[in-house]
């Protein structure tokens, strides 16, 4: 599992993730923190610790997902958000800003996770007990699709101009003063996703041989379903919950990973995950240090850098298969 | 070892694949699964190998039902090589083959390495599966399988898209592993390759069991004639000399 492309994200996150927590509008100067004014150690422990931290947590977990999906769907193409459980989670969101519950700090990820909870519920009903590829990936972008519609409309009738407004914002997502909190709710989540998701990896090897194969092999579909259910939705659920939408990540990070490793599914999943973490980390002090008026909107940034990936990827790909 | 199929009747996409099928599979023998398109081979295998439930009747392996067996367990006895030479991942032919050894969550090395010898695949070991040719491929395939150590090799047209010495390099491995004690079952189309090289022919109708026996008798004009609707006759002396027989048709 520890392959060398493990390694060497381990070790590029180990670097940057230091050099993060001091890039910013406060630069603080690592060899005397208190000489970069007043309010630095606090800026550092309050703001860029959680917030570098929650970078970690969401891209290792979007990351991982990636990977995973991609290895389940045997496609290159397939990213964790296409299946219906980010626009859930996002619904969910929106749903507690068009009642106002958001004043209340847990109201928004609570909400969220709902909404994740129940894209889980209603992929799992829908396809788990088949267990079937083609029906998991139909029932995904049915709920991806009527989630983004229920979004839609709560935008179009939201209460007044300033819950309309944050909620445009929130779903362009972003890890802008968000505290210990987030980090408290995202861990465990995370955490557990990427284990389910860790434990579906030999599953994801046989698969590479077709799913008649695969069970050849002892693999039992229905389960390998279910680990994966499990694992997107609380790594995806979980992010959507402390940051918005953060698209792209699950799919770039897999792409740029797997020459590094043997390709196998298995031998990828842990080095996307590091390779999620640095890919965010990287990402949002890079919308930190931009000198604009308001702060770029992660999301944002990440869909600049990842459609036109997915752009070169496609045309690649036409290379390669004509 | 006995791998058996009792009273065997499933659907497949509303229509009746199979219809009261039985038959036991002897292990150390090389048996064909024969039959015009649709009669239900591919069928008969997939639940040969548990991939498949049957509506009514079943299948056993040594008595037990296979049913009842944990999917490891039955993946370590049961290998089953599916048409499609799929490999979704650009994955080296040595990682190919180490798949097999999945049922047994081990690496398997020794097994990995004795089958990668005797399909002589040393020098592809660490080439990428897109760089393989359709008789490499096929042949690492069938070593993906073998790395399994299966008592049982199902193999579903594994011929079909080989050339003529490619195909009988591969028949040669799968004779060999009946020598060594395995049972092989394939799906085969090539009714000239199902006479010379199995020592039983299965042939299927619309879903039921037309033939069973020795390839001379179950792939007889009669038989060819009745379920093929095609004039043919054999040619060449297969059994006797040793000469291979071939199929004209008229």
């Amino acid at each position: 599992m520890l392959n060398r492309a493990s390694l060497i994200f381990a070790a590029l996150l180990a670097v940057a993730f230091p050099l993060s927590l001091l890039a910013g509008r406060v630069w603080i100067d690592p060899f005397d923190v208190a000489g970069s004014g007043a309010n630095a150690a606090l800026i550092l422990m309050e703001l860029r610790l959680p917030r570098g931290l929650l970078a970690v947590i969401i891209g290792g977990g979007l990351g991982a997902a990636g990977a995973a999906m991609q290895g389940y769907l045997r496609n290159p193409l397939a990213d964790p958000g296409l299946f219906g459980i980010a626009p859930m989670a996002a619904l969910g969101a929106v749903a507690s800003f068009w009642f106002g519950f958001s004043s209340n700090a847990w109201a928004l990820p609570l909400a969220a996770l709902t909404g994740a909870g129940l894209g889980m519920g209603m992929l799992a009903m829908i396809a788990g007990r088949a267990g079937g590829i083609a029906l998991f990936t139909l029932a995904g972008l049915m709920i991806a699709s009527l989630a983004g519609a229920l979004t839609a409309l709560a935008i179009t009738l939201s209460p007044n101009a300033f819950a309309m407004s944050e909620i445009v914002m929130w779903l362009n997502g972003a890890l802008t003063d968000r505290s210990w909190d987030e980090v408290t709710l995202a861990v465990p989540l995370v955490a557990a996703g990427v284990a389910f998701l860790m434990m579906a990896a030999r599953s994801l090897d046989a698969l590479t041989l077709g799913e008649d194969a695969a069970r050849s092999l002892g693999i039992n579909s229905g389960a390998l379903l279910w680990l994966l259910i499990a694992g997107i939705g609380l790594t995806v659920g979980a992010s959507v919950a402390v940051a918005g939408i953060i698209g792209f990540v699950g799919l770039i990070v897999p792409h740029l990973v797997r020459p590094l490793t043997d390709r196998l599914p298995s031998s990828l999943i842990l080095p996307s995950a590091l390779a999620g973490a640095l890919l965010v980390l990287i990402a949002d002090s890079i919308v930190r240090i931009l000198p604009l008026v308001t702060e770029l909107r992660l999301g944002i940034a990440l869909s600049l850098i990842g459609a036109p990936f997915f752009l070169w990827l496609l045309l690649k790909m036409r290379k390669t298969v004509l | 070892m006995m791998l058996g199929a009792h009273n065997l009747s499933l659907q497949r996409a509303g229509r009746h694949a199979l219809k009261d099928v039985s038959a036991e599979l002897r292990s150390g023998e090389v048996t064909a699964i024969c039959g015009p398109n649709g009669a239900g081979k591919s069928s008969l295998l997939l639940a040969l190998a548990g991939l498949l439930e049957a509506s009514v009747g079943g299948v056993s392996l040594d008595g037990n039902s296979l049913k009842a067996l944990h999917p490891r367990i039955r993946a370590q006895a049961i290998g089953y090589l599916p048409q499609s030479a799929e490999v979704a991942w650009d994955v080296a032919v040595e990682n190919i083959v180490r798949l097999g050894r999945l049922p047994y969550r081990d690496r398997g090395d020794t097994a990995v390495e004795a089958v990668i010898a005797a399909l002589d695949l040393e020098a592809l070991r660490g080439r990428p599966a897109s760089q393989l040719s359709g008789g490499e491929r096929a042949r690492v395939l069938l070593a993906r399988v073998l790395a399994g150590e299966p008592d049982w090799i199902l193999a579903d047209e594994p011929l079909a898209a080989l050339d003529l010495a490619h195909q009988l390099s591969l028949l040669k491995h799968l004779r060999s592993a009946a020598n060594n004690g395995a049972g092989v079952v394939l799906v085969l189309h090539d009714l000239s390759l199902a006479m010379n090289h199995a020592d039983r022919v299965l042939v299927l109708e619309e879903g039921s069991l037309a033939a069973d026996g020795p390839p001379q008798e179950a792939l007889s004009s009669g038989n060819i004639a009745k379920v093929w609707g095609v004039d043919a006759r054999w040619i060449g002396d297969a059994g006797k000399s040793g000469e291979p027989r071939a199929l004209i048709t008229s």
